[in-house]
């Protein structure tokens, strides 16, 4: 089973990231789950939701403690809440930011996972050119596909198709596309410099 | 046809191949995605044939379902927690009635303090009101348990509570099954009412009733209820044979054959336990689970028949009975009158706290070395219960203990688990 945690904030589709992950694993013939953190979903609070995938039903419905990856949608949420709560050694993360972890004061944090897994992509940016509003959850499912191989980039553009339309939808496809891009050649680039 | 959506789509979508005639419901979380749902079905016209009315409270969603009832219509509503409790004269009265409606409860906590997260308190307040009580374990079930209320009430005149949990089900999203409309059709005939408010036949439904026959009347809906014990598993086996799956029924055993160590629990916070059971048995502990679909009618000796050759029983508990301890383990002693093993309850996940594998693996061990207490909170944090305490203990006006435990438990949003 591969589990995965989702950190945002209320309005920028956490809970929506999560269902349409759930929908793209569906797609590729495995069983998924995907449910928030109930309750706090006000604008601009804190918002948690979670996905479970795996190759056979998933019976167990506690929150995930101990995620395979982190996706986390608002880097001021770093101070706030503890978001790394749980992750494994050889798990993944993305940080939606334009900074390095460096300069998000994570450089020594990070080294105790595994580099080529750990990420941070500019959602908001690639967002805000395709879409035209900050809403980077789907931006980050192209990116999540890149680095964990865990879902095709078909299949999250598959996702984002069922569930927008028209120009929200062809915006989202191209933020996910070129997140997706973008994840691979950093991956290339730290792999030459390795 | 297989769809990854929204266990409140889901159930949405099956109470439409339902074919309902009125729908009224007031909105309130955790159960509003589904009638929401409904109400988009009957706008666009994929519903058809249905009356959606808005009502201004929950009582009038249950008095107006009891109205579309008694006229003949096949009526559908769906309510959570304070919702539930406000709505329950008219609850005593759909059953007393005997008007068969079938009402989604999407369990939630009742308050006060406020809370509106998942827990069996409101579902559970109303298990002697009359109504038939199913409990859903997966969204797939949920779904399925509708086709059968529908079903299953018609044919005993009975209204039908489906209970899900509330977000934990309600607002997951994951592989669901949707029948088709030639499938429900087959399994579900048209409503056929056995009393109806018809001017070319008039009558008149609700008269007064005194000593002479009020114990009668209620007896008969005791027995309708213990009729009901021999149709759900007839239901159930029609559904497997229509949709080619088990759902439903009575109750549901799991590696129980063996099982010197027998858990019983309702709703979600099964699957969760079955994982544990599969991890403890992978140890060589043997153990199992009963989930009680049906807890009313209550399947006295079903239970029985399940638990008679264990050694010991935990009953999981969503709710808790104030001053006792556990509703669903009185219901379970009972089963097991003259039968002596040794008795556990374990009160968890009340206002939606998680009920998790390592907490279920520290009491099930606890258990089978018969060290728990006979009831016992899940995960109860004693340090902030001894706090309270000791503050009344100090002091007359200790204040509100909602308001004093959550200065002392602080900020939450940083909490995850």
């Amino acid at each position: 089973m591969f589990q995965v945690r989702i950190h945002g904030r209320g309005g920028q589709g956490v809970v929506t990231a999560a269902e349409m992950l759930s929908v793209a694993a569906f797609l590729e013939g495995r069983h998924a789950q995907a449910f928030p953190s109930f309750g706090s979903e006000r604008t601009g609070a804190p918002v948690v939701a979670f996905c479970r995938i795996d190759t056979r039903e998933i019976r167990l419905r506690e929150p995930i403690m101990q995620p395979d990856a982190l996706i986390i949608q608002d880097p001021t949420l770093l101070h706030q809440v503890d978001v790394f709560s749980g992750l494994k050694r050889d798990g993944y993360m993305l940080i939606n930011t334009n900074r390095s972890f460096d300069a998000l004061g994570l450089g020594d944090f990070v080294k105790e996972f595994r580099h080529e897994r750990l990420l941070t992509v500019p959602a908001t940016e690639l967002a805000l050119k395709h879409i035209g509003r900050p809403l980077p959850n789907a931006v980050l499912l192209g990116g999540f596909a890149a680095i964990s191989g865990m879902i095709s980039l078909d299949s999250v553009l598959a996702a984002i198709r069922e569930r927008f339309t028209g120009k929200v939808a062809e915006g989202n496809i191209a933020a996910a596309t070129e997140a997706y891009k973008f994840v691979l050649e950093e991956e290339k680039e730290a792999e030459s410099h390795a | 046809m297989l769809k990854q959506t929204e266990g409140s789509h889901g159930v949405a979508e099956a109470v439409a191949l339902c074919r309902p005639e009125v729908i009224c419901a007031y909105p309130i979380s955790p159960q509003t995605h589904i009638v929401e749902a409904l109400g988009e079905m009957v706008k666009g016209g994929e519903l058809k044939n249905c009356e959606f009315i808005n009502v201004e409270s929950e009582f009038a969603a249950m008095s107006v379902a009891i109205g579309a009832s008694a006229a003949g219509a096949r009526a559908y509503t769906a309510t959570a927690s304070q919702g539930l409790l406000f709505m329950v004269e008219a609850v005593y009265n759909a059953s007393g009635l005997g008007l068969p409606i079938v009402m989604t409860v999407a369990n939630r906590a009742i308050g006060a303090p406020i809370n509106i997260w998942n827990d069996h308190t409101d579902a559970m307040s109303q298990r002697d009101c009359g109504w038939i009580q199913l409990y859903a374990e997966t969204n797939q079930e949920a779904l399925d348990l509708h086709i059968q209320a529908f079903r299953l009430g018609e044919e005993l005149s009975l209204p039908v509570m489906v209970c899900m949990d509330g977000f934990i089900l309600t607002h997951a999203y994951e592989r669901m099954d949707i029948p088709t409309q030639e499938q429900v059709d087959a399994f579900l005939p048209p409503y056929e009412p056995r009393q109806v408010l018809d001017p070319r036949e008039p009558v008149s439904i609700g008269a007064m009733v005194g000593p002479e026959a009020f114990t009668e009347v209620r007896y008969l809906a005791h027995a309708k209820q213990l009729q009901a014990l021999d149709l759900i598993p007839r239901i159930a086996g029609e559904f497997k044979t229509v949709f080619g799956r088990d759902s439903g029924g009575l109750v549901r055993p799991y590696r129980t054959e063996d099982a010197q160590t027998i858990i019983v629990g309702l709703g979600s916070m099964l699957g969760t336990i079955k994982d544990t059971v599969d991890e403890l048995r992978e140890e060589g502990v043997k153990i199992g689970v009963l989930g009680v679909t049906s807890f009313r009618p209550f399947p006295l000796a079903a239970v029985r028949d399940a638990l008679k050759n264990a050694q010991r029983v935990v009953v999981m508990e969503k709710a808790l009975a104030v001053g006792i301890g556990g509703i669903l383990s009185t219901n379970v002693r009972m089963a097991l009158s003259g039968i002596h093993l040794h008795g556990y309850t374990v009160i968890g996940g009340l206002g939606g706290r998680a009920v998790t594998k390592a907490a279920l693996h520290r009491v099930f061990r606890q258990a089978i070395h018969d060290q728990l207490e006979p009831v016992h909170f899940l995960d109860l944090d004693w340090n902030m219960v001894n706090k309270e305490l000791e503050r009344e203990r100090q002091k007359r006006r200790s204040g509100p203990i909602a308001e004093n435990i959550l200065r002392d438990v602080g900020m939450v949003a940083a909490k995850i688990g």
